[in-house]
Order: C-alpha cells, then sequence, then structure tokens
C-alpha cells in the first residue's frame, strides 16, 4: 500500500510537471517525454486495478441520474418529443463514437475539446461533439435528400467543468433539423414555431426567440467598413453582447481586434436595433445597409419569415435582434437563440453549447435553445460534393433540467420515481400467499402494484412503504375480508377505506386511477 | 508492377477514392491477394491522389460508421420505441424506477474495453456493462434496497480472433432488486415480469429454463467432480443446448480429465426437466440428497415453483439441470418458435449456432439482463442477453447474438395492440 500511496504521489508531480510544459508552450519532444514518464507510472499503479473494477466515483465532468431526476427527465423528454411528432418529424440514432476522421475539421478552435479513444490497434474512434455532424455524415453516407429528423443524445467535450453551474462533459443534446431544398423560409418558420410551442409547453416562464442572419451580419459588417478578414473575429465578439455591456465590446474590438473606432460606432448603431418585420423594412431602406447585396437578401427573407411567423401565431415572443451573432462557423442564413426572460433568484446551468453567460441574481439567465440555416454542411461530407440544405435548432436540455429540477425542489409536492397505483398488503400473518395471489391479479389485468418481499410484514411498513413512494391506493387483505371474498381498499392520503368484492377490485382501482 | 496493374484494376471497377469491401474483394480472387494486402496498396494509392488533388475539403475519408457500430434509420427507430414502451411498461408495472450512468467510468483493465485516450486527466474506459455502473451506484450512494431497470448501450471491443460481424456498441436492457428480503419473492417476481415481457412483445412462444448454482455444485460434488474442477465442468456442461451430450461428455472426460463415472453420473441427471414435483423428487434421490448445498437449492426450487404458480407462470418455467451458468438462481428464456433463423451467440468466447428450425435466445442472470429486438427478417425476433452476477461481484460474461444480414420486411408488426 505505502508503494501505490508513493506511486500517486509521483503521478500528481509528474502530472503538475507535465501541465507547467505544456502552459509554457514547451518543444513537443519535452513535453512527450514526460508524458511518458507519467503514462508509466499510471501503468504501475494500474496493476492491480483489476481488483477493483470499479472506483467508488464518476469521471471528472459526469455524474449519474438518481431516479428523481430520471423522472424528471422522462417528463421533459415526452413533451419534447410530443411537439416533434406534431410537426411530423422522424427519429434516427447514430453511434456514440465516430471515424476521428470524420469529426477531424469542423469544430475550429473547439477541436481540442474532442474525447479521443486510445489508438487499440484499429480505427482511430473519438467521441461525438455533437449531433449535427454525425447527422451531415449520415445524411452524406445514405445518399438522403430530405429529412426531418429529431435526435436526442448524449455528446462529449472536455470542457473545463464548471459543475456547480451545470457544465458538464457528458451532457444531453437535443436537435431538430429540417434537411432539403425547400421554397425558402417555410421550414425555417416551423422550426420556429417549434422551439415556441417547445418552451411554452415545458412552462418554464417567459422567453423571448432573438432571430438574425447571417447574411445581415455580413452585410451590416462590410458596410461599416470592416475588413473582409476581420468578419469572423468581429462576430464572436459581437456575440458577447449578450454578458458584457456594449463599451466593453467596442473596446474589444477596437484595442484587440483591431478594428478602426469610426467602423465600430457603426456597428454599435446597427446592433442595438430590435423589432418585427418593421425593422427589416427599414433597414433595407436604410442608405447604407441597402448597399449590401447579401444584407438586402437576408432582410428580404426576414420579412418573409416573420409573415409566415404571423400566420404560425408566434410573432409574440420573436424578436429581430441585430446583436445575435451565434458562434458555429457553419451557419448560412438565419440564426435564432430563445432565452429565458424570468427575472428572479434562480441559479441556472450555464449553456452549454460554446456560449456561457453569468447568471445573476435577478437578470435574465441565459439561452434555452438556438439554431439556424447551414446549407453547406452536408456538401463537405458528400464524395461529390452535393448540397443538401439544413434548418435546425438545438433545444438547451440540461439547462432544462435544471431549472426543473429546483422547481421540484422549492415546490411542495413530491416527484414520484415510480408509478405504481396499488400496494398489496395485509395486517395479519401467513397471507403472503393470498398477497401474491391477488398481485398477480392485478398484473395480469395491466394494473401497477406492488407486494412487500416479506413473509409477514407489519401493516405499518407497508403503509408507510406508500407515503414515501407516493402510492395513492392499498388493498388491504385479512382472514375475514378472505371469506367475505372482499378486499380492503384504502385511499392512501386520506385514509378513507371501503370494501369492496373482489370481483370488483380492479374496476374499481381502474375507475379511482383514471379519476387522478 | 503491382502497383501498376493496381490503378488500372481500380479504375475498371470504378474504384475512384475509396470503396465498398465489395470491390476489394474480388480484386483478390483477381490477384491472389488478402484483403489486408490490397487495403494497404489502396491506402498508398488515396495517399498519391491526395497529394495531387489539392482539395482537401472534399475526400478526407471514408463515409462510414466505426467498425461494429452503425445507425439507426427512422423504421428502426420506431421498432426500437415500440419494444422499448413495452419493456419499460412492465418494469412500471412492477414499481421499478431507472437510472442513468456516464458511458464511461474509471478504466478497468480487460482486453475487450474500449479506453479513452490519455489526454492527460483521468484514465477513462467506456463501460462494457451495466451491472458495474449499478453497483458503483448503489456502493457510492449508500444504497441497500432498490428495484431498478437501466436500458443503455454499451461497448465491447472484441478480441479480433473472435468472430467477425458481431456489434461492438449494443443495447443492454438491465432489471435489478438489491436488498435483503424473505427467499425467492423477488427471484419469483423477475421470472414473472420475464413471462410478463416476452409475452407482450409476441415473439412466439417460449420456455424459462431455471437451475440453482447450488444444485448444479452439489450435483457436481455428488458425482465425485474435485472441487478445482467445479468451474470448468460447469462450462462444459453449459454447452448442452448447442452440442450433444456425447460431444459434451467427450470433453469433459477427454479435455478436462473427468473420470467416465463421473461424467456418466452427470448425464443422468442433466438431463432431467420437471417442475417442482423434479425438486421433490431429487430432494428425496439417494445421491443428491447426500450434499447440504444441494438440498439447500431444491428447497428453495420448491418455494419458488408455490410462487410462480400463484404468479401463474409456471405453464412456461421448466426446472432444468443442464442450465450451468451463474450464482444463485439462474434462468434462460429461449424462443421456441420455428423457424429459418440463423444466429449466433457468443458466451466466455465460444461461439453457439443455432440449428435451423430453432430460435435460439437467451435472458438470463439472478439480476436479468436483456434486449429484444425485432429485426426485419420475416417477422421473427431475437432475444438477446447478457448476464450479471449479483451484486458486488465483477459480471462473468456477456452475450450477444449475430445480426443476419436484414431483408425486405413484409408487413410484420401485428396490426392489434394489448391495451396495458
Amino acid at each position: 500500500m505505502a508503494d501505490k500511496a508513493q506511486i500517486q504521489e509521483a503521478i500528481k508531480t509528474q502530472g503538475e510537471v507535465v501541465r507547467k510544459l505544456k502552459a509554457e508552450k514547451a518543444s513537443k519532444e519535452q513535453i512527450d517525454e514526460e508524458v511518458a514518464k507519467l503514462l508509466e507510472l499510471k501503468v504501475q499503479l494500474g496493476g492491480d486495478e483489476s481488483r477493483h473494477q470499479f472506483t467508488l466515483k464518476t469521471a471528472k465532468g459526469t455524474r449519474d441520474y438518481n431516479p428523481k431526476q430520471m423522472a424528471i427527465r422522462e417528463k421533459v423528454f415526452n413533451t419534447i418529443i410530443s411537439c416533434f411528432k406534431r410537426h411530423g418529424a422522424e427519429n434516427i440514432d447514430t453511434p456514440v463514437f465516430e471515424l476521428k476522421e470524420t469529426l477531424t475539421g469542423k469544430y475550429g478552435e473547439d477541436s481540442k475539446l474532442i474525447y479521443d479513444l486510445k489508438d487499440q490497434g484499429g480505427e482511430l474512434l473519438s467521441l461525438r461533439y455533437d449531433l449535427t455532424v454525425p447527422f451531415a455524415r449520415y445524411l452524406a453516407m445514405n445518399k438522403v435528400t430530405n429529412i426531418k429528423r429529431y435526435h436526442i443524445a448524449k455528446v462529449y467535450r472536455r470542457d473545463n467543468p464548471a459543475m456547480t453551474r451545470g457544465r458538464y462533459r457528458e451532457f444531453y443534446q437535443c436537435d431538430f433539423d429540417i434537411a432539403g431544398q425547400y421554397d425558402p423560409m417555410i421550414p425555417d418558420a416551423e422550426c420556429l414555431k417549434i422551439v415556441h410551442e417547445i418552451l411554452s409547453e415545458l412552462e418554464l416562464g417567459d422567453f423571448r426567440i432573438k432571430v438574425n442572419d447571417r447574411r445581415i451580419l455580413d452585410g451590416m459588417f462590410a458596410v461599416c467598413g470592416v475588413p473582409d478578414d476581420k468578419f469572423r473575429t468581429i462576430c464572436s465578439t459581437v456575440d458577447k453582447l449578450d454578458k458584457m455591456s456594449w463599451e466593453d465590446v467596442r473596446s474589444e474590438m477596437v484595442k484587440e481586434k483591431g478594428l478602426s473606432e469610426e467602423a465600430a460606432d457603426q456597428i454599435g448603431q446597427y446592433v442595438s436595433l430590435q423589432g418585427g418585420m418593421d425593422l427589416a423594412e427599414r433597414l433595407l431602406q436604410d442608405a447604407k445597409m441597402s448597399q449590401s447585396k447579401q444584407a438586402c437578401a437576408g432582410l428580404t427573407d426576414m420579412k418573409q419569415l416573420f409573415s409566415y411567423l404571423q400566420l404560425f401565431q408566434v410573432t409574440d415572443k420573436v424578436v429581430f435582434d441585430l446583436s445575435l451573432a451565434r458562434g458555429l462557423d457553419y451557419y448560412t442564413g438565419v440564426i435564432y437563440e430563445a432565452i429565458l426572460t424570468q427575472t428572479g433568484p434562480v441559479p441556472v446551468a450555464a449553456a452549454q453549447n460554446g456560449a456561457g453567460e453569468k447568471a445573476e441574481e435577478g437578470v435574465s439567465v441565459g439561452s434555452v435553445a438556438g439554431g439556424g440555416r447551414y446549407d453547406g454542411l452536408v456538401g463537405m461530407f458528400d464524395p461529390k460534393g452535393r448540397k443538401v440544405p439544413c434548418v435546425g435548432v438545438s433545444i438547451g436540455i440540461e439547462r432544462v433540467f435544471s431549472i426543473m429540477e429546483q422547481k421540484a425542489e422549492a415546490s411542495a409536492e413530491k416527484v414520484r420515481t415510480t408509478e405504481t397505483q396499488v400496494m398489496v398488503a395485509s395486517a395479519q400473518k401467513n397471507l403472503l400467499e393470498e398477497r401474491l395471489r391477488l398481485t398477480a391479479e392485478l398484473w395480469n389485468a395491466g394494473i401497477k402494484a406492488e407486494v412487500m418481499y416479506k413473509k409477514n410484514p407489519k401493516l405499518l411498513s407497508q403503509l408507510q412503504h406508500c407515503e414515501d413512494s407516493g402510492i395513492p391506493l392499498v388493498a388491504i387483505l385479512g382472514e375475514q375480508e378472505l371469506k367475505d371474498g372482499v378486499v380492503k381498499l384504502r385511499t392512501v392520503h386520506s385514509r378513507e377505506e371501503i370494501d369492496v368484492s373482489r370481483a370488483k377490485l380492479v374496476e374499481e382501482i381502474k375507475r379511482r386511477t383514471l379519476d387522478v
């Protein structure tokens, strides 16, 4: 054991050495050498690990879901999936790991956050980083040109998890995408309608969906005098407006990104603009903006989008906001983001799609959904470069879980982890057989029932179990009742009891549980 | 000259860039080369082409999923959803909760595991079953009693010596009751659940074989098997569902060094099947009753059957002395439907082929773990199982059925649906 402790200590020290070298950007050879030493130490430690098949913790950035969390999760998924189905979406699933080369080059700077699998002599593999790239691969592989699909699954990022703020390395993504060549803006409008429905049904409080368009952004940058090669970097700075003040954003553009003050000020005038179809119309008339063909195309589509949104009755929550500049590189058209506007002391998990935000007391708490149009991605996978235009949305489901968990915590109502309707119990001894017989009858009739795994349990323990689990009814057997051919049916919360004939018991239970 | 001939051949077969193994195999017959040899040369060719190519964005890779994994298309997802709904409905009917655990755990040293690359943090491995995470969850949360189901994917990177065509990413569906209770009641409920699920899924007729490790061990003891040969003889007996008795006997005697006499005695017992009556008979059996262990197992078996009677499932449950795996009460369900199903199961490295006319599936374990899948093959269903040992110890094995190539389905999902 002493040896083990020594090795662990050595590993810790060596780990520091490696980290320091990496931070100092030392030479590759040097780093490799020290990493090798570290690995060797780990192997030494690993020797007798086969005995301990598990350690008592989850991997960093991951967590188990206990039954309460699973119950909440199930409710959330059911709400979301029923909305997707209402809109005619199909469902697919893909493997948890892809060929490393499939993911290479798709995530820009974020690529360093990808989990690689060890080279064990076969193909090089990586855990999926999102559901969009696997989707594009699926479309290309199966030569699919048109599909409306949802996909809810876990993805993996080697982030530095701030777990107290709900950032994990393993987390759910919930994607909905419409792929295919269609008349402009109709599928885009349906995506927004879906976001509106889901957020309303989840009852998370008030929300807004901000909309913008890549072409309008780029056009705006162009007419404000931003050099072409600075578009993306200025874009990512503007993106920070939801958590930084304009002054700080302007300062970053000018001081760090080398933009002229004049250009920055011109941008400043535009990004403060918000509105609806009217704003799009105004900008089309705007002397400067109308100089950009790109911007005009985007603005015309934006007007079209809003006309459809009016028909879909969702304009109350949708706002055209020129400061929206979502991070990912692959958007080519409309982009959108939904935020909760609820004020109040709700500490909420940070967004997981690379856009972190601060949650302060009484301030809007970050995005719960985001997406846009990305027409070029599938073409990157197709051997012939065939394009399949796509528009979609990703629901920030971990944040939703987090909010729902807090709501459950705060509310007086207990979250049930089982759906049992009846407990089959007895107060007297030697009635196990009768209890089992009745329980089987109930199961065979499709009723959800439990029975205690004890020959002679105390009535009190059986009732306590009902209280603990939220089981609403107890069917109590006794010698006398058996002779009379009845069962005592007790309502747990009111303690009311009635005698029900054995023959009518199933019917009575079904009637009562239907009422609930 | 090989390299010179090759590009021509590739172009003739339309191998522009990366292509399917089908084309490459036909190359094999042309030139007498092995597939891997060809792959090597193709890779070199692609590299050369890439040098000329210049357009990096397009042909960087082969469009495929990782070996042993596959996408689920919408039709498959629709089936999967229905199967899961049926199974989960049953679990809920019995008051089970559900949990979920991360896809990777801190590293384990086993040969068939997917390891994550050491990227400077903890060493991790993808989970290969759901029992070890379950045990960890119980220990971490100091839980002594729980009835839980867990349906999730697990990952096994097979020994390359094993048969190809196996899935490396596949679903497991576990149901476990943990806790100290009066004997055999939870065990009986597990069997009731298996019965309900297999009935609800309408896979056709099935049987659930039951045995007990104590009865097995007791039997080996009274037949004269030396203690140190128990495990190995047990694994040979386990092959009775795919090998004839002659072959099993031969393996026991010739390979495992068992005396012929002991083998014959075992032979007499393992041919026995029955219900509560068989358990009673064996308790009276002169030889068997000498083993205290066996008697304990047989008494519990009688108790089990009495509960199964109350649960109304004895029509499909059979006490079968040839069932030879796991700890505690063990059981396995098989589909008995006739049909041209070609199924292979892998257990402890040994392949099991089903013969024409018999479908084979297994559900097993004192802790039950299994998955049912409706495949497009003529409307038949295959169930495959993964065993888990009772809590605390490491699982002994996992088994999967090999899939056949899917065929075009007729309308094969029953139109009517049972209301729950």
